[in-house]
């Protein structure tokens, strides 16, 4: 009976370390689902259809610039509100510097106000798709380029885009942030 | 079935057990270790009642009176913990440490010492928690799901938390390895799986999950602690990780979690129920594959706690049929007992009544479960007090009442003395009304719209967050009749037979006087 009760302990163990190891394996796991079915893919340039500029709508899109986490950086929207038309192209600028004698990378998440507007949006270009590297002193302008899809629900008429940068510590260089609300 | 014979074991066995403290910490007998997590349970059943004191009494009125708004998420925080993993958890392994030898008819647990150990890493663990309320910063405020970002945010008492139940868990682990063992090598001649006592089989089973999810759990909490201190990014947005997932890996042993929070009580009343109501268990196999069901249905419905995190439909769509789905094993079990009483010359003893009680209030909870599986209603109610109200429903009716309900229809064979009646009917009519007077009205109060976990409410609160501040008095006041009561069946009462419950089956009962001789069942019984 000693010798079985060893050996269901060791199967049990076995179990144990195994789904220890599961927790983390769960990691790449759902990274990996994100990223197949495009939840939360912050990275990627949309898709865009011909849509009908709805010249019937007139929106105030608010820009909005911050930092975080010590960031040595200055940022701001070239224009801290545009007009802009539901299905319009539209491109704003982002300026960027950076204060410090060295050289920094930073990733820009955006998030929007009201947050459903979020879904609406349809980015071409975008400086938030890749980490941003700024040398020492460095002033870089960057350009969002997007579409406001005209499916925009019809309470909706001012936006919020707002993008938050965040230092990328040296060891993740080039990871793929994955924060807030699947922008779609 | 064989005559009572136990005492000519107790004897040959009587060599010098050390006494005193010593006897405690050294003690590798199954009895002693089982009644020394029932009284560690009660311990931090009583701790972390007087934390969920200290929030009603907080909520008594609108407005902030007692303490500051940090203090009182700490309140919330710890309440849960202690109760989760201090009395809940530990007071099912305390039963199973007590009973499962002496209803399979093995003479103890099969792994002695470290039984001793997985019990004495308990204490340090409680320890560790209780001191972070004194470390700078206090306790950890991030609720007892200790999500991301704010536990990767919050002081000192966080990593103290965080290593609380690293300890816990391994002492759960090791503990459910022993059950497993036990439950599955040491079974006397004749007692097939399918005619085990069915609190043996919720323990088998509630094991297994144990095993399963408690290292992810762990896992989990590790990452936090790297996320925190060595620069990992598993969380941190900032550094490419994503909070959410977080949930999800905490919620992959969160929802198995709930059912090791109930299943062993589903056993302890399918054991009571038949033994009053002087009837077999209604169908037996099928309350086996319920409880199995249950288990495996347990680890595809984690995503129902995160409705709100912006799932795509299909996904929502998913969690919720699979979680609708658990109804109906659930079912099955309420139906089960419920056929059991049917026609059954029913008797209302203290265990009884507690196992009744647990039945009515316990299905009350399921029901808001099942509500709150529709996503579309959970999306309104999330984090309101309707689901402080269900879980409480389920876990303060389903699995406290269970644990009441066990201790009362055990005594007699633990302590040798019956209980006292009046105090037990007294206890258990003070608990379920002021239990629901608490938390029944916690429902309109999550259905009016009443957040959780915060300090203050809007005026049009107030007279519910009164009526169930007064109940959580009354309710844990109550609970100083039970530890009367308990006292006073240890100290003596009138001698219990060795079975005092007519229609009472099992081993301990047929083949064991009362109280269960230290050493029992060296020969092991024969099952027919």
């Amino acid at each position: 009976m000693i010798t079985d009760n060893r050996r269901t302990f060791s199967k049990l163990l076995v179990i144990a370390v195994a789904m220890f190891g599961f927790g983390f394996a769960l990691v790449p796991f759902y990274k990996k689902i994100c990223e197949v079915t495009g939840i939360n893919d912050l990275q990627k340039a949309d898709v865009v259809e011909n849509t009908q500029v709805d010249t019937s709508r007139t929106l105030v899109l608010e820009l909005d610039a911050n930092t975080r986490n010590e960031l040595p950086w200055k940022f701001r929207a070239m224009e801290s509100s545009v007009r802009v038309h539901p299905g319009q192209l539209v491109q704003v600028m982002f300026e960027v510097r950076n204060d410090s004698d060295a050289a920094v990378t930073g990733q820009a998440i955006p998030s929007y106000g009201p947050q459903v507007a979020g879904q609406y949006f349809r980015k071409l270009d975008c400086f938030c798709f890749s980490t941003q590297e700024l040398k020492a002193r460095e002033v870089r302008r960057m350009p969002v380029v997007f579409v406001i899809h005209p499916d925009l629900p019809k309470d909706v008429n001012t936006v919020t885009l707002s993008y938050t940068f965040f230092r990328v510590e040296g060891t993740r260089t080039g990871a793929v942030p994955t924060a807030g609300r699947p922008p779609v | 079935m064989e005559a009572v014979h136990g005492h000519d074991h107790a004897h040959d066995h009587d060599h010098h057990h050390p006494t005193g403290v010593t006897r405690w910490l050294t003690t590798t007998n199954h009895k002693d270790i089982g009644t020394m997590y029932l009284w560690f349970s009660f311990a931090m059943f009583i701790s972390g009642g007087l934390l969920a004191l200290g929030i009603r009494a907080e909520l008594f009125q609108p407005g902030l009176q007692l303490w500051r708004p940090e203090f009182f998420n700490q309140l919330t925080t710890m309440h849960g913990l202690m109760m989760v993993f201090g009395a809940i958890m530990p007071a099912f392994v305390g039963f199973a440490n007590w009973q499962i030898p002496l209803m399979i008819g093995a003479s103890d647990m099969a792994f002695a010492r470290m039984n001793n150990f997985s019990f004495w890493l308990l204490p340090p663990a409680a320890l560790l928690l209780m001191a972070s309320f004194l470390v700078p910063g206090g306790a950890t405020g991030a609720g007892w799901t200790l999500y991301a970002p704010l536990s990767v945010q919050q002081g000192m008492g966080m990593d103290l938390a965080i290593f609380a139940i690293h300890i816990m868990g391994a002492s759960s682990i090791m503990g459910s390895i022993n059950i497993i063992t036990t439950i599955l090598n040491m079974r006397a001649p004749g007692m097939t799986l399918m005619k085990m006592p069915l609190f043996v089989w919720t323990w088998l089973i509630t094991a297994y999950l144990l095993i399963a999810v408690m290292p992810v759990l762990a896992g989990a909490v590790t990452m936090l602690l790297t996320d925190r201190h060595f620069g990992t990014n598993f969380f941190n947005a900032a550094g490419g990780g994503d909070p959410v997932l977080y949930q999800h890996v905490f919620w992959f042993f969160g929802h198995p979690e709930v059912y090791i929070m109930i299943l062993p009580a589903f056993g302890i009343v399918s054991q009571i129920i038949p033994a009053f109501a002087r009837k077999p268990l209604f169908g037996y196999s099928s309350m086996v594959y319920a409880t199995a069901s249950i288990a495996i249905l347990s680890f595809i419905v984690w995503a129902h706690h995160m409705f709100v995190t912006g799932m795509p439909a299909a996904g929502q769509l998913f969690f919720m049929y699979a979680t609708m789905l658990i109804a109906v094993p659930t079912g099955v079990k309420v139906f089960n007992w419920v056929a059991t009483m049917w026609k059954g010359s029913m008797t209302f003893e203290t265990p009884m009544l507690f196992s009744v009680g647990f039945l009515f209030v316990f299905t009350m909870g399921g029901f808001t479960g099942l509500i709150l599986a529709v996503t579309p209603v959970d999306i309104q109610l999330q984090d309101t007090y309707y689901v402080v109200a269900h879980f409480h429903y389920v876990l303060v009716a389903g699995s406290l009442f269970a644990l009441f309900a066990g201790t009362y229809f055990w005594l007699p064979k633990w302590t040798g003395n019956m209980y006292s009646e009046t105090l037990g009917k007294l206890h258990f009519w003070c608990s379920m009304i002021f239990f629901n007077i608490t938390f029944f009205v916690m429902h309109f109060l999550g259905l009016a719209g009443m957040p959780r976990r915060i300090p203050d409410y809007s005026q049009q609160f107030a007279d519910f967050n009164m009526i169930a501040s007064i109940g959580a008095f009354g309710f844990g006041l109550s609970q100083l009749i039970f530890l009367a009561a308990v006292v006073k069946c240890i100290r003596g009462g009138e001698k219990a037979p060795a079975n005092p419950w007519e229609g009472a089956d099992t081993l301990e009962w047929t083949h064991l006087p009362s109280p269960a001789p230290y050493h029992s069942f060296e020969t092991p019984p024969v099952v027919k």
